[in-house]
């Protein structure tokens, strides 16, 4: 590798970044709009589930009941009926996503120490919604079961049984922000770079100046290497901003070292980077790279990473597809040194993976470009 | 020693044959014309050369190295120019001459030398900060040699120079031609404005990927062109010709803008028979005069007998 024709390659690329005017607002207006929508949109949180309430027993027991659901924060009430039957046409018109039916003689029954049903009707349509909600109900129906029985025997735990205390380290609200947020930043780096460096070669091949390049005694490994350095740098620019936005804006501070936070960067910079090459050096033209990094490069990190559904969740062979997504070596380290303050010594094994896989891929877009056009 | 040697140069894409055996050398310091119709494989060939195509078979020495298996220094000796504009057109005049000049190698203070001979070739003194896409074709095609040979290449290749520039233009740019050739740089040029090929000292042409003709131009005229031509000018062109191409002694007919070109046996018979054929069919002759033939008319006598000796 000659030093003075890398240098003239980065030169000229950053030559070429400051005259790009579509460059600037993605190193700094993007991270930071999709941090702010992503971040707030991409909520697993339910809250204010309207529910209709069908009170057959209107007794004092029964409005205290319903009460420990709005008071709750999770539950509106938006209806109340008094008719069985009529409880269906909310939940077809989508009016409310949950009814709740309390029989006759509810009060009654609870004063008699008797046992007794109430009923909660959910809106499957939106399973996973429904999931969490159904669980915030169970927890307020037991809630209030336990209180009953408190009231008849004093301590509950005098009875004896086995009774849980959740505790959540790392995130104790469950707010999914915190978990989100991290998860943003990896994919606006995944998506800038990856893009970018994916135009990059088949650029000049379109323009023709590749041409150009390559009757001069540049090698295919300067012309990489040269694309690279300027698009890495790009990248922790990108990063730092995305960081910013999450320490200042989101409140969501770095536990762990920031140094080993940019050594994760840059390890996952050479797999991104590295595909956005390869896909370049793959393609004919801008369109072709757009697509082909889409469909095989962005949306299986997406998908298979962990960053949308749980890795443990997907079925055997995907999970073993995973593995071989950077992205999800990344996505762990960076929510671990995040949120939990991880080390090195937790985190070995992520970046061991991402540094092979980053050589692997590089060395593979350095012998698909070769010095010839056909 | 030949600056360039090719033989039996072939390239293929899938059942296509591009560039079919071809063989010819290239004297040190001379113009070397490439000549061809769209699609005849010139373009093949200059590529194979500079080491951007791998050749199918054959093989070619440029500037004394192998083509295919030192392609590394055959890059370093030349200079390359190709039919579309390949220097960043983002970046500025200056900022386009630095890069190829910093990638060949050139150490800063030659470098400052070059910027000015390309700056003052290209006529663009004072315009060193414009954004290169804004320049106008001329300009720019003439930008482009001075990048093309900032490192004193031996030898260029041109591939179409001057197609898309007008006339003007396009005669600046051959002065250039011929004062690097001056210098003792060889050029290898492509075009199919066959006027551009008197400038050349040998010319080969090629069609369908085989060399039909080579020589210089002068050669050529005298080697394919036997016959007088005559130009004659009339009123129904068309008909004209239609009726001359029917006669035995029109051993080759053409037409040249508003006028005719006959080659035939015999002048005085030609003129004759062309004035009472014409005349017996109503089209009025406004005169028959013989004329130098050139290159055009070469190379339509050659395209439309299949090429003479290869």
């Amino acid at each position: 590798m000659n030093m003075l024709r890398l240098q003239a390659l980065v030169r000229k690329e950053f030559q070429q970044f400051i005259k790009d005017k579509r460059l600037l607002p993605i190193i700094f207006v993007l991270p930071i709009l999709q941090l702010t929508f992503l971040g707030f949109a991409a909520s697993l949180d339910v809250k204010n589930i309207v529910f209709v309430l069908a009170d057959m027993d209107k007794s004092s027991e029964s409005r205290e009941f319903i009460r420990s659901f709005t008071n709750s924060g999770y539950f509106t009430m938006g209806y109340t009926t008094e008719d069985y039957n009529t409880v269906r046409t909310y939940l077809d018109n989508s009016q409310a996503t949950m009814a709740v039916i309390i029989p006759p003689q509810f009060g009654a029954k609870v004063l008699r120490r008797e046992s007794v049903d109430v009923q909660v009707i959910f809106d499957g349509s939106e399973g996973n919604s429904t999931a969490i909600a159904s669980g915030y109900a169970m927890q307020i129906i037991n809630r209030y079961s336990q209180e009953v029985l408190t009231e008849i025997v004093g301590d509950v735990r005098r009875l004896g049984g086995v009774t849980t205390e959740t505790r959540a380290w790392y995130n104790p609200t469950l707010v999914s922000r915190v978990f989100m947020v991290p998860g943003v930043l990896v994919l606006i780096l995944l998506i800038t770079t990856t893009n970018l460096t994916a135009m990059a070669i088949v650029k000049e091949k379109e323009i023709g100046t590749l041409e150009q390049l390559l009757v001069t005694p540049l090698r295919p490994i300067e012309l990489i290497v040269g694309k690279l350095i300027p698009f890495t740098i790009i990248g922790l620019i990108i990063v730092t901003v995305a960081l910013l936005v999450m320490v200042f804006g989101f409140g969501i501070p770095v536990r762990g070292s920031l140094l080993l936070l940019y050594a994760f960067n840059g390890a996952f910079l050479m797999t991104s980077l590295g595909l956005g090459l390869f896909v370049s050096t793959i393609s004919k033209t801008q369109q072709q790279a757009m697509m082909v990094g889409m469909f095989f490069v962005m949306m299986p990190m997406m998908y298979i990473s962990g960053f949308v559904f749980p890795v443990e969740n997907m079925p055997v062979a995907l999970q073993w597809v995973s593995h071989a997504i950077p992205m999800k070596y990344y996505l762990v380290a960076i929510r671990s040194i995040i949120l939990k303050g991880a080390g090195l010594s937790e985190l070995w094994f992520e970046g061991v993976m991402l540094v092979v896989m980053g050589i692997a891929v590089l060395a593979a877009s350095v012998l698909r470009f070769r010095e010839k056009i056909d | 020693m030949n600056a360039i040697e090719v033989r039996g140069l072939t390239k293929r894409f899938g059942q296509f044959t591009a560039v079919d055996h071809i063989d010819f050398d290239v004297k040190q310091g001379e113009i070397f014309g490439f000549l061809g119709a769209n699609g005849a494989g010139k373009s093949t060939t200059i590529r194979m050369l500079c080491g951007l195509l791998s050749s199918t078979e054959g093989t070619a020495r440029v500037g004394g190295f192998d083509i295919n298996t030192d392609p590394h220094s055959v890059k370093q000796s030349i200079g390359y120019m190709s039919q579309k504009f390949s220097l960043y057109e983002d970046l500025t005049v200056e900022e386009n001459i630095d890069f190829f000049g910093r990638v060949y190698g050139i150490t800063e203070s030659a470098l400052k030398e070059r910027k000015a001979w390309v700056l003052d070739i290209a006529n663009l003194h004072g315009r060193e900060k414009s954004i290169t896409g804004t320049l106008s074709g001329g300009w720019k095609q003439r930008l482009a040699l001075g990048c093309a040979v900032l490192h004193r290449p031996r030898i260029v290749f041109l591939d179409e120079p001057t197609s898309g520039v007008d006339p003007v233009m396009r005669r600046k740019f051959w002065e250039l031609i011929n004062e690097l050739s001056a210098d003792g740089v060889t050029v290898l040029v492509t075009t199919h404005f066959l006027e551009e090929a008197e400038y050349c000292n040998d010319i080969i042409l090629i069609n369908a990927g085989k060399i039909i003709a080579s020589g210089s131009p002068k050669e050529l005229k005298r080697d394919h062109i036997k016959h007088p031509i005559l130009e004659v000018h009339c009123s129904d062109v068309v008909r004209a010709m239609e009726r001359i191409e029917e006669e035995p002694w029109a051993v080759e007919t053409s037409i040249f803008g508003t006028t005719i070109h006959v080659n035939v046996e015999n002048e005085q018979q030609g003129r004759d028979a062309i004035t009472s054929l014409l005349h017996r069919n109503g089209i009025t002759v406004n005169g028959i005069e013989r004329i130098t033939p050139s290159l055009e008319d070469v190379f339509i006598y050659l395209l439309e007998h299949g090429g003479g000796k290869g």
